[in-house]
C-alpha cells in the first residue's frame, strides 16, 4: 500500500514538473512569435497586439518589472517601492508611455531572501521583462545584479545601497550608497560646524547602519571631528540603549551621530531625555518616518538634524503632487523608498527616450542603449534637484539636509 | 527469506534512485531543448539543496529517532567555510571545478566537526536535549557569523570581531567576511548536474548506512535504547556517527548554497531556526524515516509557493493550507482510517471484477 502511494506521488510529481515545463513551453513559443509579428509586420501586428496599447498611437509595450519584499520584517520598504513605481507607471502611461509605447508594469515579492529574489527575478523574466526597478533590499540586489549580468539586462535599484550593488556595469541605483552617506554627513557636520566631539550609536548587526558608520569614521578624521565614543548595538539588543548613551555622556560629546532606523532612534530620544543628557542628534535616510512614530513624544525629535533625500511635507511642486496622488492611491503617506523607485522609473523613461528605444528590441540593446543614456540625462526627481548619473553607476545630487522644528521637517542651509 | 527481503530492499531503493534520476533526464533534455522557464532553471540548484537537507536530517529524525533543530546552522557552516576558502583561492587553483570539490570537502568537514562537537556532550543524555541544544546551536553560529570580520593580505589571514578597520590590512589586501554584509562574490560554480549527483551521493550515503550493520545498531537504539544496551550496542558511538554524518551532509548542502548565490549572508531567513523547521516540516510531511517521502516533499514544498506566483499575495495562504492539509491527510486517525477504507473497497472491487471476468 504504502509503496504503491510512493509510486503515484512519484508519478504526481513527474507530471506537475512535466505540466510546468509544458506551460512555460507554450509561453515562451508565444512571446516569441508575438516578437516576430511586432519585428516583421509593425502594421499587422496591431490586431493581436494588447488593447493596452490604444492610448499610444504605436504598438508594442515597454515590460518594467520591479522586486522588493511586500511579506516579512521588510514589507514596509518593498510596498513603498511597488507603489512608488506603479503610480509612475500610471504617470507615463496616461501621458502618452516612453516614445510613444505604453509600459506595462509587473511587481514580485522576493521576502527580503537572496534565494526568492532569484526566482522572482526568474519569474519577472519568463513574463518578458526588459527593465527591472529593483531590488529593493541590498542583499537580494547584490545577488539579482550578478544574474542581470548574465543576462545584460539593465536593473536600476531604487533603495539598495550596498557598493556591491551596483559593481556591474548594467546596474544603477537612485540612492546614496552607504559609504556616500556616510561621508556626507561628516562633510556636512565638519563643514557647518555642529559640533566637534561625536559620539556614534549604531546597529553593527545591520549591513546599512555599519556601512555608514565605517565611511563616517574615516571622513570624520579629515574634517577634524574627534569621535568620543563609538557604540554598537545589534537586532537582539535593540530596546535599553542607556549604556550607550552613558558613553557618550563620559566622553562629552556635543552631538550623537545615529546611522539607523528611526524604530530604534525614538527609543535612544526617548531615554536620552530620560537621562537628562542635552546634546544635538544627526541621522541619515532611515530617520525618515520618526514623527510618524506610535506613542513617540514628537517634541523629543525638536532639533534633530538628519540627511535625507525627500520628506513627504515638502513644500515642492513635485513632492506636494506626489504625495496627494499617492495619498489618494493608496491611502499612505509615501517614504523614501516609494519616492525613490518613482524617480527610477521615470529615469528608466527619461534614458529610454534619449536613446530612442522601441520596445522590439532585444533585451541586450535595450540595456546598451539605456547605459549609454544613463549618463547623459538630467532629472529634476523627488529625491533631488538636477540628478545625474556617472558610469560606475552612481547618482550624482546634492544631499539635503532636514531639521525637525515645530514637529515638521524643514530644510537647513 | 532473507534474499526476498534483500530483493525488495533493492527494488524499493531502484524506485528511489530511478526517480531521482528520470527528473534529471526530463529536466536536462527540457534545458538542453530550451522548453523550461527561467523560473524552473533557476529552481534546479535549491530544488537539489533542499532534497540533500530533506534526506540528511531525515538520518537524524527519522532513522536515529532525535530531534534536531539545527540543520541550518550545519548548512551555514558549510557555506561560509566553503565560501571563504573560494574566495582565498579565486585565482591561486585555475580549475574551478577542483577549487569546487576541495571546497565541498572542507564545507562537509566543518560541518562534521561541528556536529561532533555538539553530539559528544548531548547525545550522551536522553530526551529532548539534543532539539535544545540544536536550537542554540543554529542560533548561536548565525550571530558569530554575523559579528566575524576576515581579511587576506600577502602576510596571511586576518580576524577581527570589531570592523573591518582593525583588520589592518595591507595595500591590496581584500576583506573577505564583512561582518553582518557577510561575503560577497562567491564564484557560481553549482550547476544542476553538480546538486543532482550530490543528491545521489547523499541518497547513496544514507539508503546504504540505513541497510548495514551500523543502519540496523541505530535504528534498534531508536526502537529500544535498552534493548540496544543490552544487546552490547554502544549507544553513544552510533549516536554520534548518525548524527555527524547527517551535519556533514548538512554542509553539503550549504556548499551547494554558496556556490548558487553571489551574496552570502547569515539572516534568519536563510540559516535561522525557521529554516531548520521548514527541513523539519519536508521530513515530517515525506514521511518520518521514509527517504523517498522527504525527496519528494521537499521538492513539492520548494516548487509550490514558486508555483503559485500568479496568486500575488494569496500563495503564502495557499501554502500554508496545503501544509495543514497535508498533515491532516498523513496523520490524522479519521483520515487513516478514510484511506484504508477507500483502499479497501478499491481492492474488494477489483477482485470482484476479475472473479466476474
Amino acid at each position: 500500500m504504502r509503496k504503491a502511494m510512493s509510486v503515484i506521488l512519484a508519478a504526481a510529481m513527474a507530471a506537475s514538473l512535466a505540466a510546468c515545463g509544458g506551460t512555460s513551453t507554450t509561453s515562451t513559443t508565444a512571446e516569441s512569435t508575438t516578437a516576430a509579428d511586432s519585428s516583421v509586420a509593425e502594421g499587422t501586428s496591431a490586431a493581436e497586439s494588447t488593447d493596452t496599447a490604444a492610448d499610444g498611437d504605436k504598438t508594442g509595450t515597454f515590460k518594467i518589472g520591479a522586486i522588493g519584499p511586500i511579506t516579512g520584517s521588510a514589507a514596509v520598504y518593498g510596498t513603498a517601492v511597488m507603489d512608488g513605481a506603479e503610480l509612475a507607471v500610471n504617470e507615463i502611461n496616461a501621458a502618452g508611455g516612453i516614445n510613444g509605447y505604453q509600459v506595462e508594469y509587473q511587481f514580485q515579492d522576493d521576502e527580503n531572501d537572496v534565494e526568492k529574489s532569484i526566482n522572482a527575478y526568474n519569474t519577472l523574466k519568463d513574463w518578458g521583462m526588459q527593465m527591472l526597478v529593483g531590488t529593493t533590499t541590498s542583499n537580494p540586489c547584490i545577488s539579482v545584479a550578478a544574474e542581470s549580468a548574465v543576462d545584460n539586462l539593465f536593473q536600476i535599484t531604487p533603495s539598495g545601497s550596498a557598493v556591491e550593488c551596483v559593481e556591474n556595469p548594467n546596474v544603477f541605483r537612485v540612492c546614496f550608497s552607504d559609504p556616500d552617506q556616510g561621508a556626507a554627513s561628516a562633510q556636512y557636520i565638519g563643514e557647518h560646524q555642529l559640533a566637534s566631539k561625536i559620539a556614534i550609536i549604531y546597529d553593527s548587526s545591520s549591513v546599512y547602519s555599519s556601512g555608514i558608520m565605517e565611511k563616517f569614521v574615516s571622513e570624520a578624521a579629515n574634517q577634524n571631528l574627534e569621535i568620543v565614543a563609538n557604540e554598537a548595538f545589534t537586532a537582539e539588543t535593540n530596546t535599553d540603549f542607556t549604556t550607550q548613551l552613558q558613553k557618550a555622556k563620559d566622553g562629552g560629546a556635543e552631538l550623537i551621530f545615529l546611522p539607523i532606523y528611526y524604530t530604534e532612534a525614538s527609543l535612544i530620544l526617548n531615554q536620552a531625555n530620560q537621562m537628562g543628557l542635552d546634546v544635538d542628534f544627526f541621522g541619515c535616510d532611515g530617520m525618515d518616518g520618526i514623527l510618524q512614530v506610535e506613542n513617540f513624544d514628537t517634541s523629543l525629535a525638536e532639533g534633530l538634524m538628519l540627511l535625507t533625500p525627500f520628506v513627504a511635507d515638502a513644500t515642492d511642486e513635485l513632492t506636494q503632487s506626489f504625495v496627494s496622488s499617492y495619498e489618494a492611491a493608496y491611502g499612505s503617506t509615501p517614504i523614501q523608498f516609494a519616492a525613490d523607485a518613482y524617480d527610477a522609473v521615470y529615469a528608466i523613461k527619461a534614458a529610454a527616450e534619449d536613446a530612442g528605444l522601441t520596445p522590439d528590441m532585444s533585451v541586450s540593446d535595450l540595456c546598451e542603449g539605456l547605459k549609454t543614456s544613463m549618463t547623459k540625462i538630467t532629472i529634476n526627481g523627488l529625491t533631488g534637484d538636477n540628478m545625474t548619473w556617472n558610469e560606475a553607476g552612481e547618482p550624482v545630487k546634492a544631499p539635503k539636509a532636514m531639521k525637525i522644528e515645530n514637529g515638521a521637517y524643514t530644510a537647513m542651509e | 527469506m532473507k534474499t526476498k527481503a534483500g530483493n525488495k530492499n533493492w527494488g524499493s531503493n531502484a524506485i528511489t534512485y530511478g526517480m531521482v534520476i528520470l527528473a534529471y533526464a526530463v529536466m536536462q533534455a527540457m534545458v538542453m531543448s530550451g522548453n523550461i522557464s527561467s523560473l524552473m532553471k533557476g529552481l534546479l540548484v535549491p530544488l537539489c539543496m533542499y532534497v540533500i537537507l530533506a534526506v540528511s536530517l531525515n538520518l537524524t529524525v527519522g532513522i536515529l529517532g532525535e530531534l534536531s533543530l539545527g540543520h541550518a546552522g550545519f548548512m551555514c557552516v558549510g557555506a561560509f567555510s566553503s565560501a571563504v576558502f573560494s574566495k582565498c583561492m579565486e585565482g591561486v587553483i585555475p580549475n574551478t571545478m577542483i577549487s569546487f570539490l576541495i571546497a565541498l570537502v572542507i564545507g562537509a568537514l566543518a560541518a562534521a566537526i561541528c556536529g561532533i562537537l555538539i553530539g559528544i556532550p548531548v547525545l550522551r543524555l536522553r530526551g529532548d536535549y539534543l532539539a535544545i541544544v540544536t536550537l542554540a546551536f543554529g542560533e548561536i553560529i548565525k550571530n558569530i557569523m554575523n559579528a566575524i570580520y576576515l581579511g587576506l593580505d600577502s602576510k596571511g589571514l586576518h580576524f577581527s570581531l570589531k570592523n573591518a578597520a582593525a583588520l589592518n590590512l595591507e595595500e591590496g589586501g581584500q576583506v573577505i567576511i564583512k561582518g553582518a554584509q557577510g561575503i560577497t562574490g562567491t564564484p557560481k560554480v553549482s550547476s544542476f548536474t553538480i546538486g543532482v549527483v550530490l543528491v545521489l551521493l547523499t541518497l547513496f550515503i544514507i539508503i546504504n548506512l540505513t541497510n548495514s550493520r551500523t543502519g540496523r545498531a541505530i535504528m534498534s537504539i531508536r526502537d529500544n535504547r535498552i534493548a540496544a544496551e543490552s544487546v552490547g550496542i554502544n549507544i553513544t558511538k552510533y549516536k554520534l556517527l548518525a548524527f555527524t554524518v547527517s551535519a556533514a551532509l548538512a554542509g553539503v548542502a550549504g556548499v551547494l548554497y554558496s556556490h548558487n548565490v553571489s551574496s552570502l549572508t547569515a539572516l534568519p531567513k536563510n540559516f535561522g531556526y525557521n529554516m531548520s523547521i521548514m527541513i523539519l516540516v519536508f521530513v515530517v510531511l515525506g514521511g518520518i524515516g521514509n527517504i523517498r517521502g522527504s525527496v519528494i516533499a521537499a521538492v513539492v514544498l520548494t516548487l509550490l509557493p514558486e508555483l503559485l506566483r500568479g496568486l500575488n499575495n494569496y500563495r503564502m495562504l495557499i501554502y500554508a493550507i496545503v501544509l495543514i492539509a497535508m498533515m491532516i491527510f498523513n496523520s490524522s486517525p479519521k483520515a487513516i482510517a478514510l484511506r484504508s477504507q477507500i483502499a479497501d473497497n478499491w481492492k474488494k472491487k477489483h477482485s470482484r471484477e476479475k472473479k466476474e471476468a
